[in-house]
């Protein structure tokens, strides 16, 4: 619900969204809080209609509705520091792969509801510790503002997707089985969520974004204790291997998400819907 | 209308009636509501059951065409009223599946008839969607068609029903605007949208008159169904009001309507117009429209696929509340 929120409220001031020194590495970083929130919530929408229960049906939409609402404010906030006329819309029907800046976490399909929901948790418990992060200390305003009332969100689906990975993971041992393999498949991707580069040291040199390497250790005690009521193993840490999202390089996968999601703005340029 | 071809008894007469009989139809013509415990024939048990299992099912079916353009939706915006149109639909099946419940059906049972193609959902969730107009008239053609059905009976007898078609009724009327909304966009925009918002009419206008139901004179079950209010209108007025309201807004749009019998009747204050093909709603609900397999298939796969799922929950919750009897057991 955040989208329709979003348009009523008044902009506070904030010298970093002119500040032309900063701009080419705000916009990179806001990209990626967008497209992160945008791929995963496409993931997250591909469910809706098929879920294993009416319930989580309806929960999966919610959660992808969030998305899609924290989607509209990160990105039209990039739009508005680059400065060159390109909205939400634009950035999110009108970049190709190479140009948009998501995890390959958020990326990898949907699978089957282990793959969705450990994906979710293992995410959520991340962008829960760097929402807190800036909703409490960002020195952008815009940038804070925009943390706390995602975090609201962001605060239930982490509630939400540890209670399933509990759920799940001490369930059936075929639904143990789904969960630990899912854990094991996604765990090599989410080391790229705290692997910094100039982007980051920009953002927290201005104060703006925490330094990734901090939250790390949050967010292993936060996976760690959910992992272990879940009677599920935590992979061995040396497998962080899978990285580049956020500089571009994608998984396959991507192109496909977008091929599907662009078609309409790339087929009828220029047409209003 | 969601719930088509509903099957009911044969009407009684007040002199068939048992006293107990009597009494439940003196209250349901005093305008009463009947609650879950208050006593009620089986014929009205077993069709309410019916009708409001259709009406639930279609509801989740109903899901189906127009999540195929979730992830298609051509902005951000037209996204998340989409997810939240088709959530709602979802929503709308959980009430409804609950109203049932309270006559002593389970979801599960329920559903079981859906998938296994005992219980039907409404003809119109077998059609294609096939361009992004198509979700501009779903909105505003079959959630119109659908509220045409749904505001009557928010007076219905029975007090569950009753209630949950007022929830509905709230959503269904945005849902109708937001649909009008796209073909707006689409009919008023490029050459290429307002083709596609024309193909979208033709498509979807005669299945959206299929969706009251066949002609009165071919409804052989609506009597015992009215008498008891829970069918309120019969389907030929539903349709006609339908057209009514409908013929206008295409004319706004610019549309034009597939009829070439479609004309004003001064006489009695109505659009004549042509009757959908009937054969056609026939081999719909029998299993062979465009789309039936699609959507059956898809929902028994979510369901199956889902059994894992279900079933770790469960587990769960069984060792869950055992551990809570153990605990209280050693605390006393």
């Amino acid at each position: 619900m955040a989208a329709l929120e979003t348009a009523a409220t008044s902009v506070p001031e904030d010298s970093f969204v002119s500040d032309a020194s900063l701009r080419p590495a705000f916009f990179e970083w806001l990209c990626r809080m967008g497209d992160n929130a945008l791929i995963l919530g496409h993931r997250t929408s591909e469910w809706c209609g098929h879920g294993p229960v009416l319930e989580e049906d309806i929960a999966l939409a919610n959660t992808a509705l969030d998305l899609i609402g924290h989607t509209q404010m990160w990105l039209g906030l990039a739009g508005e520091v680059e400065g060159e006329g390109r909205d939400a819309d634009k950035l999110a029907y009108l970049r190709d792969a190479m140009k948009f800046r998501n995890l390959l976490l958020v990326e990898l399909p949907k699978g089957d509801m282990a793959v969705t929901m450990m994906r979710e948790f293992l995410f959520d418990a991340f962008h829960y510790h760097l929402l807190t992060w800036l909703a409490d200390n960002s020195k952008s305003p815009r940038v804070a503002e925009i943390a706390a009332k995602a975090l609201k969100e962001v605060s239930y689906h982490l509630d939400r997707a540890s209670d399933l990975v509990v759920r799940l993971g001490d369930g059936t041992e075929e639904s143990h089985r789904r969960m630990q393999d899912a854990l094991d498949l996604l765990w090599a991707y989410s080391g790229e969520m705290f692997v910094g580069d100039e982007v980051d040291a920009a953002m927290t040199q201005a104060g703006i974004a925490p330094d990734l390497e901090s939250l790390r250790g949050e967010w292993e005690t936060t996976v760690r204790d959910v992992l272990k009521e879940a009677t599920l193993a935590m992979p061995a840490e040396a497998g962080f291997v899978h990285k580049g999202g956020k500089q571009g390089r994608h998984t396959e996968h991507l192109g496909f998400i977008l091929a599907e999601m662009q078609f309409l703005q790339r087929a009828y340029p220029g047409a209003s819907w | 209308m969601y719930a088509q071809l509903v099957k009911s008894d044969a009407i009684k007469s007040r002199e068939d009636m048992s006293p107990e009989e009597r009494a439940f139809q003196d209250r349901v013509d005093a305008g009463e509501k009947i609650e879950p415990k208050d006593w009620m024939p089986e014929g009205y048990r077993k069709t309410l059951v019916r009708q409001i299992g259709q009406h639930a099912h279609s509801e989740i079916v109903g899901q189906l065409p127009e999540g195929n353009w979730i992830t298609r939706a051509p902005t951000l915006e037209r996204k998340a009223i989409l997810l939240a149109k088709v959530q709602d639909e979802a929503g709308h099946g959980l009430y409804l599946y609950s109203a049932a419940e309270t006559l002593g059906v389970s979801r599960d049972e329920l559903l079981e008839k859906l998938h296994s193609g005992k219980m039907k959902y409404s003809s119109i969730f077998n059609y294609p969607t096939l361009n992004w107009a198509d979700m501009g008239a779903v909105g505003w053609l079959v959630d119109g068609a659908a509220i045409m059905n749904q505001v009557p009976l928010q007076r219905t007898s029975y007090g569950p029903y009753s209630r949950a078609m007022i929830r509905i009724c709230k959503e269904e009327s945005f849902h109708q605007r937001q649909g009008y909304s796209i073909m707006m966009k689409m009919a008023f925009g490029t050459p290429e949208q307002k083709e596609m918002a024309q193909d979208a009419m033709n498509r979807f206008w005669y299945p959206a008159l299929m969706m009251f139901g066949p002609s009165d004179k071919d409804s052989v079950h609506s009597a015992q169904s009215m008498a008891w209010k829970i069918k309120i209108n019969t389907n030929d007025e539903l349709r006609q009001k339908f057209v009514n309201e409908t013929v206008p807004q295409a004319e706004y749009l610019g549309l034009t309507i597939p009829d070439e019998n479609l004309a004003w009747n001064e006489e009695k204050q109505g659009y004549d117009f042509s009757e959908p093909d009937w054969s056609e709603f026939f081999e719909v609900i029998k299993g062979n429209g465009p789309c039936n397999r699609e959507r059956l298939g898809d929902r028994v796969k979510a369901w199956e696929d889902g059994a894992w799922f279900r079933d770790g929950l469960n587990a769960y919750a069984e060792r869950a509340a055992e551990r809570r009897r153990a605990a209280s057991v050693a605390a006393e």
